[in-house]
């Protein structure tokens, strides 16, 4: 009896379960959505205009240490978004959690604004610098390899036009792509010892950044942060959407 | 797995294969580098390494589409993909295939070409043991590629900027090598991290390339 | 109002104003995107509710 019902739903269950995760993620991005938007103009006007106008100029860097607060948390981010999509691949490949394929789908291209605007903002504080825009350093290689990475990533989505198809084919992407840029990242290393500073943020040492430019960073960073989740969450919702008014439509097309 | 070796081999060399093409491309390319840099034999000696490891990667990169796209559209990948052996064994297979038909053809081409580069003389031997300890693992990535791709219409340029990334490392290894044989350096290290890529990319590429394989048949 | 940014003035500004717009422009496609397919989302569903009765 129980299974006959089963047998008899399943059709309506597959796409009951399929909304069900969808749904609740709209209602809880929706509360969330104003707040993380919110927060990050917060976070980055404070820190920019901190940074911009409120900071000493370095004694070595003169004003251009002021880049500092667009280029390391951009760097951050774009790493960080390929870590976030990484795992929301892994989760769709283990789980098939659809809001979690498109939340992958919906960091791609915010990650590669992210890229662009490190290797922007770093070009144009190495030009006066290290005197020239660019330099194939083990850092700045990477970071270039980085967004041919989100480039391909984000082309095989438009390319595939079946929506899961495209997810699966994207998470093996990321999955094997994530190998390589890691692997990348050591032959570059291996190729050209650089002339790009050791990290400028490490937790055990303090005196890697005075605190006059530290803590403006923090906020900055901050408000990266929490544009990426806005944008993501924004993003997303704009995904599902998608999906449903193509499952609309195809309903509507066999009917 | 010897006869699907065997018929892919018979596909790839036979008549409109396109066999040839890769070398004639891998030539052309060579030959135009020349006009691009200038022919001071100075500078084409200190670049020829790199050259021919670029030509020969874009010459792979030029027959992979059509590694799975045949039998795709004839419909013998799906009876493939039923039949007792592994797709994984399948990939292995049409991997080693084309690095028949392709690498191994180009690393032997190379030193010919070399030739017009003025690559040093000792640096022959460097050139023609990285390329084909390099080039096994161009064919499998690129396998992973044309798997990804298999599908699509216009999936050729597609697969250029999906795998061409995935090069960077086996050709800084390869070229790396090459270019420290050439100065008469020594080149054991970079040519061991490049067969360390070789033997991975060959033993974990076809799982990769099966499953984005099995997606496109579903 | 503006700070003293010396030599490198045009290089902290320009650095700043390519981020600002690279920012914007991601947010403003984002919205936009959005915006077109929530209302193309809202128009098939009351459509479909009108047909299905």
């Amino acid at each position: 009896m129980q299974q006959d019902r089963g047998a008899l739903k399943s059709r309506g269950m597959a796409s009951l379960w399929e909304y069900a995760n969808p749904k609740r993620f709209m209602q809880v991005s929706a509360v969330l959505l104003p707040w993380m938007a919110g927060l990050s103009a917060l976070c980055l006007v404070v820190g920019l205009v901190w940074g911009f106008f409120f900071t000493p100029d370095d004694f070595r860097q003169g004003s251009t240490v002021k880049i500092i607060y667009l280029h390391v948390p951009s760097a951050l981010m774009a790493i960080n978004a390929w870590l976030m999509m990484l795992v929301t691949s892994l989760i769709w490949l283990i789980r098939r959690h659809h809001v979690s394929a498109l939340a992958a789908r919906a960091a791609a291209p915010v990650g590669l604004v992210m890229t662009v605007i490190a290797l922007a903002t770093g070009a144009i504080w190495g030009q006066p610098m290290w005197g020239t825009w660019w330099a194939w350093d083990p850092r700045l290689t990477s970071f270039l390899i980085l967004g041919l990475f989100y480039l391909g990533y984000i082309a095989l989505w438009e390319a595939v036009e079946n929506a899961d198809t495209a997810a699966d084919l994207t998470s093996v992407l990321c999955l094997v792509g994530s190998v390589f840029a890691v692997l990348s990242r050591y032959a570059v290393l291996f190729w050209n010892q650089g002339l790009h500073q050791g990290a400028s943020l490490s937790l055990d040492k303090e005196e890697n950044v005075a605190d006059v430019f530290y803590h403006p960073l923090l906020v900055s960073i901050a408000g990266f942060v929490l544009l990426f989740v806005a944008l993501v969450l924004l993003r997303t919702r704009t995904e599902i959407r998608q999906r449903r008014l193509q499952a609309l439509l195809n309903r509507e097309r066999m009917a | 797995m010897i006869a699907l070796l065997r018929r892919d081999l018979a596909i790839a060399t036979r008549a409109g294969g396109g066999f040839g093409l890769g070398l004639a491309f891998f030539l052309v390319v060579v030959v135009l580098v020349p006009f691009g840099v200038g022919p001071e034999t100075s500078v084409l000696t200190r670049i020829a390494p790199g050259v021919l490891w670029i030509g020969a990667l874009l010459a792979c990169l030029l027959s992979l589409d059509r590694m799975f796209a045949l039998d795709y559209e004839d419909g013998s990948l799906d009876l493939l993909a039923t039949a007792p052996i592994p797709l994984e064994g399948v990939v292995a297979v049409k991997a080693l295939a084309h690095w028949l038909t392709t690498g191994l053809p180009l690393t032997l081409m190379a030193p010919l070409l070399a030739v017009l580069l003025n690559l040093p003389p000792q640096g022959f031997v460097w050139l023609v043991v990285s390329l084909a300890l390099g080039t096994p693992a161009l064919s499998v990535i690129g396998a992973f590629g044309a798997a990804l791709t298999v599908g699509l219409r216009r999936g050729g340029l597609l697969l250029s900027l999906l795998v061409l990334p995935l090069y960077v490392p086996t050709l800084i290894f390869g070229a790396e090598a090459a270019r420290r044989g050439a100065e008469g350096m020594e080149a054991g290290t970079p040519l061991a991290l490049l067969t360390g890529i070789s033997l991975g990319c060959a033993a974990l590429m076809p799982f990769a390339a099966a499953a984005a394989l099995r997606v496109n048949l579903r | 109002m503006m700070p003293d940014l010396g030599k490198y003035a045009a290089e902290v500004a320009a650095a700043y104003i390519v981020s600002i717009v690279l920012i914007a422009g991601l947010v403003w496609a984002s919205l936009r995107r959005g915006a077109k397919v929530r209302a193309e989302l809202r128009r098939v569903e009351a459509r479909r509710g009108r047909s299905d009765g």
